[in-house]
This record gives C-alpha cells, structure tokens and sequence, in this order.
C-alpha cells in the first residue's frame, strides 16, 4: 500500500468535521503525550488548538531542545538551471512567464560553490526546474561531483526521478532530497498544475519513497502553503512523514513549511495562511514527529524566523539567492520567487547567536 | 588512587561529556573546566577541518582525550570510513562507534556495530561501541577487541534515565572490560545510580548541554559521578525493599535448637 491510500482512507473519514468538532480540552490533552497519535496532531491542527497555543510552543521547545539541541543547521540554496516545461500558476519559472533561461555550466557552477564555501557554508541545495532537456540528469550529477569538492552535503529540490536514476545522483554524491508535494488534495492539485509533467500527481506523491528506496539518506517534504486549506495540507504532510519515518527508518525525514511569496505571474494565495497559523502548524508537527528536522526558508521576514528558532525549527537557509547565477553575474530579478530575509550568511549567524542557539555550518561527512 | 584503565591510557575522572547540542562551542572549556572531564565525544560529521572559524575542536582543552563518533552512520563499512577519517585528521585511535538505521528513536544497531568493532580493533583503534544493552553483543564486542562497552540507559535525547538497569547491571556482572553507560542520563542522580551499580564511567551530553546552566549542571554531574563510584568502592550494605521479620521462614531452627 502507498501513501496515496492511506491518505485516502483519512480523507475518507471526514477530517473537516474532526477539526471542526475538536474542542480546546481536546487539544491540551494531547499537548501533554510522550507519544501523540495522528488524532491527536489532527486535533493540534484544529480552530480550536489557537487557544493552547502558548502551550504548544512551550511544549514544541521543550521537545526540539532535547532532541536537537540549542543548534540551527544552515545551508543555501544554488540554482543550476531555470528552464521549465511545467504551468504551474503560483511559480517564477512557469514555463509561459517571460523571464530570463538559463542553464549554468558545470564550471560555473563550481565557481558559484566556491563563493558560497567561502561563507563558510557546507551543506548545499541544488535546485532547477523541469527539463530533462536542458538539466538531465548525467548534468546534476556532474555539478555534484564538481560541488562535491567543497561541500560536506548536497541535496537535491529538481523533478521528481524515477529510483535508478536516484541511485545514479547518490553514488554522484547526492545524500539529501527535497520535493514539495505543494499541494495534498488531487482536485486543487490539477487545478493549479495547468501542464507539463508535473500534472502526474501520483508520480510527484511517490518521489520521495523512491528516493527512500534509492537509499537516500535524508528527504524533506513540504507543502506549499496558500493552495488549499493549511489544516488538512499540514496534517496529510505529517502523515507522509510519518508514513516514511515508519516504512524508511534509516532515512532521515523532515519537513518545510513554505509560504507563497510574490513570484512572476502575479499569483495571488487561494487560501490565507497566518503568521499564527504558522506556528500552529510548525509546533504540532514538532510534537507528531518529535525526531524530524523541521525547515524554514528565507521566504519568511527576518524579524520572523528570528522568533521561529525556538518552537521547533532546526535547519534554516541563509545567503539565499533564487535567480540561476545570482551569485556570478545575475540581474537581480528573474528568481523563482522573492525572497524575504535577504540577511547574509555572518548576519544570519550572529541572529541565531543572539537568539542563544548554535549556528552550525556542517553536520555530515561526505563518503 | 583510583584510576581507569582503559584504550591505553589511565584516566581518574569517570564522567565522559559529549559536546552536540551546546548553544555555543565557546561553553565547551568552562564545562570541561567545571566538571574535570578527561575523555571528550565528539561527532565528526560536526568538524570542519577547513574552517578555523567554525572549528570546534578549538574549544577543546588539548589535555582531554578526544574520542571521535561516528554519528551518521547507517552501516558498519560507514562507520569504518569515518573512524579512518578521524584518525587521518590527528584525532587520535580513539573511537566511539554509532551505528544508528532508526531515525525514529535512534537506537544503535547492535550487529553493525559489532561488525565494525571487529575491523577497527583489528586496525588498532581502541573501540567503544554504542550498543543496546544485550549480554550475547556485549560478549561478542568484547572478543572482538572492544576496549569498553557502552550500552544505553534510555535512548539518546530522551533523558529518562537508566530505564535498562537490569541489563545494564547483568553487564556490569558478566562482562570483564569496563561498561560505560552511555545516553539516556538525564539528572546527576541517575549518572550517581550507574556508578553505584558499578558502571566504569558515564558519558553525558544533553543533560548538561540544554540545561539552563550548563557549567553548573556538568559541576553537578562530576560531583554525582565522583559521589557514586566512592559509593561504589565503599560497597553499600545490601539493601532492602522493605522491612521484614528477622527470619520468618528459618526462626524455628533457633526455637528448636535451643
């Protein structure tokens, strides 16, 4: 059985009522548990969960701070390519938007690396859109073997792949993947993936098992926040983790929680998503899947993610740049979307400092 | 003066600290300091060797033994890999073994790291295996050349103290190189209980790193440790779960014998 049916057999239980029904004593028993099911993180999720809320992130710290530490782990997101043959409404890249193309050179992205390992940074991102034309695969392995020189981890976020092709990236050097399912519900997700290979929901779904099977050593998974309700997204996200954790014990699962920012399209948000609702959903997760990294992206303000460091997040970006070659020789728009907390790599080290948390810089050794 | 003896050398402090989950490395020598720790953990896949800035083992008082882990790895051929690397950096031979395939509660599995416990004492590593408290593993490590074993006393992280006390003990009993009980310790208490079982040596990490004061609690947890192994060495009377009756079962001989 896939996810795709046990997502199923949820839905079909009637997690709208559930949430609606839920009451606040509801939510405070399940804050307490050593061991909190997936009603309880349903519960956590519900309307009625914002009257614990203080509770929660109290709780959420509690949980991080034992299993992480008082740490942050950084890395950077590098754009190899931005060519794209997907329409998908809310992206920079869609492939109808008038913005620059370009795929980088193996050589140039080794020198983009190099300005960024000299941030100090070890752990990596390698991102492009969907073409198999202009970014195969042999050509992200070949970045990663060039990468693989200056960083201690390099992970993925590029179309989903079939396992062997996985497998080919691992043994490249690849030891991390990221794929956002963006959107749970399979009507929303047709809706706002108009064509292109992406409109295949079940092959996107099963992405990250495959890459488990690969022997990927750790994979995040996200939603992308302002397609669909929050509640019933975050709580099919936790379940996709959870199911992977339980399936995949030996990769490593962890989640982002990305919010739609202003990209080249103009795409508004279907659905409003809080400042509030963001730790709503940030904590209950902690407290679901106490062991899994939990990841905030420069999409949100500064000012923001500062205070977000001590209810459960463990990996944050810095020196982020979404526009392919940024750091050569870019024009300064033309990214995949606008980022938030432009702070630099030293900035963002003395913010998680103040906030009295460890920035740490490499946590893998490459093999 | 009482002395351990173990992976060649002699050391007198029996608090060993592990140095993950620190809000900085800059608390590292006043930890050291306070606690008069001598054999230091530290996770390689946390030292940068290419960066003096962020480079931790800076922190760490050149008199301490430095004892490399192997956290990451998944197999015994990583974990192998990664004791070579350390030794390769001028960590010393000195290495604690992790091999962990559960991400969930991070416990060690056993028949990994014994297989890399083979190959690394044979390449002359002095070994200390982080193990699930099981008597027939702790056996096999040991002929395999473990210079201790370290078996857990609840899972890392979780601070729930020593919740495999009777197999820890069972150990303690049955298995002639040092046990060193390893994660799990959560209150100074619970690391003063191990020694008083008769555990070689504790090592801490979170109790002290996420504590509000970290210098203080490792002060604690060296007074702790140092408290239960005199306690130890003094060996307390037998203790019992209750009063009882002076003989309820056997009084009769002395009526009839009188």
């Amino acid at each position: 059985m896939g996810f795709y049916d046990v997502y199923k057999a949820y839905q079909e239980t009637g997690i709208g009522g559930w949430l609606k029904n839920t009451t606040p004593e509801r939510v405070g028993a399940a804050v307490g548990k050593s061991r909190v099911s997936e009603w309880d993180f349903l519960a956590m999720l519900s309307p009625a969960a914002e009257q614990k809320l203080e509770e929660m992130a109290q709780q959420a710290h509690r949980v991080t701070v034992r299993n992480f530490g008082r740490v942050i782990y950084l890395y950077t997101p590098l754009y190899l390519s931005n060519y794209c043959s997907n329409q998908c409404v809310y992206c920079g890249f869609n492939v109808q938007n008038r913005v620059q193309r370009r795929t980088l050179s193996v050589d140039e992205v080794e020198k983009e690396g190099q300005i960024i390992a000299e941030t100090g940074l070890r752990h990596l991102l390698i991102l492009t859109g969907e073409s198999r034309v202009e970014a195969p695969v042999d050509y992200i392995a070949a970045c990663t073997e060039r990468l693989r020189r200056y960083f201690a981890s390099i992970s993925i976020e590029i179309y989903p792949l079939e396992v062997d092709e996985y497998k080919t990236l691992i043994s490249a050097g690849v030891d991390g993947l990221t794929i956002y399912q963006e959107v749970y519900d399979p009507v929303t997700y047709d809706q706002v993936h108009l064509k292109g290979p992406k409109k295949n929901y079940l092959f996107r779904l099963n992405a990250p098992e495959r890459a488990c099977q690969a022997g990927m050593r750790t994979v995040n998974l996200g939603v992308l926040l302002g397609l669909e309700d929050w509640r019933t997204e975050v709580f099919a996200l936790g379940l996709h983790a959870r199911y992977l954790q339980d399936k995949y014990p030996e990769t490593e699962i962890s989640v982002s929680f990305p919010r739609i920012r202003p990209a080249a399209g103009r795409f508004r948000p279907r659905a409003e998503v809080s400042d509030r609702n963001m730790v709503q959903m940030i904590t209950a997760l902690r407290l679901f899947l106490p062991r899994a990294g939990i990841t905030i992206s420069t999409r949100e303000r500064a000012e923001f993610r500062d205070n977000l460091i001590k209810l459960g997040v463990t990996r944050m970006s810095a020196g982020s740049c979404t526009e392919v070659g940024g750091r050569l020789d870019g024009n300064g728009h033309d990214g995949q979307f606008d980022i938030s907390d432009t702070r630099s790599v030293k900035e963002m080290k003395e913010a998680i400092r103040k906030q009295g948390y460890q920035p740490v810089f490499k946590d893998w050794v490459a093999m | 003066m009482d002395v351990l003896r173990i992976g060649g050398k002699e050391i007198t402090s029996r608090l060993f600290l592990g140095t993950g989950k620190f809000s900085s490395d800059s608390l590292l020598p006043g930890v050291i300091r306070a606690s008069g720790v001598q054999v230091v953990t530290v996770a390689l896949r946390r030292v940068d060797f290419d960066n003096p800035q962020e480079y931790m083992l800076n922190y760490i008082d050149r008199e301490c033994i430095l004892m490399p882990n192997t956290s990451g790895a998944r197999t015994a051929d990583e974990a192998v890999r990664i004791a070579r690397i350390a030794r390769a950096a001028g960590c010393g031979n000195w290495v604690k073994i992790e091999v962990i395939k559960d991400n969930k509660y991070l416990l060690p599995d056993n028949y990994e790291t014994l297989k890399a416990t083979e190959t690394l004492a044979k390449e002359g590593f002095a070994v200390f295996p982080y193990m699930s408290p099981d008597l027939m593993a702790a056996r096999q490590m040991r002929d395999a050349g473990a210079a201790a074993v370290m078996p857990l006393g609840s899972p890392i992280g979780s601070n729930r103290g020593l919740k495999t006390k009777e197999l820890i003990r069972i150990l303690i009993d049955e298995i002639d190189i040092p046990i060193i009980v390893d994660a799990g310790i959560g209150r100074p208490s619970e690391a003063a209980e191990a020694m008083e079982m008769g555990a070689a040596a504790v090592l801490v990490n979170t109790a002290i790193a996420v504590a509000e004061d970290p210098v203080a609690m490792a002060e604690a947890f060296g007074l702790a440790v140092r408290a239960g192994r005199k306690a130890f060495l003094a060996g307390p009377g037998a203790v019992k779960e209750y009063a009882e009756a002076s003989s309820p079962l056997t009084g009769f001989l002395r009526d009839t014998e009188q």
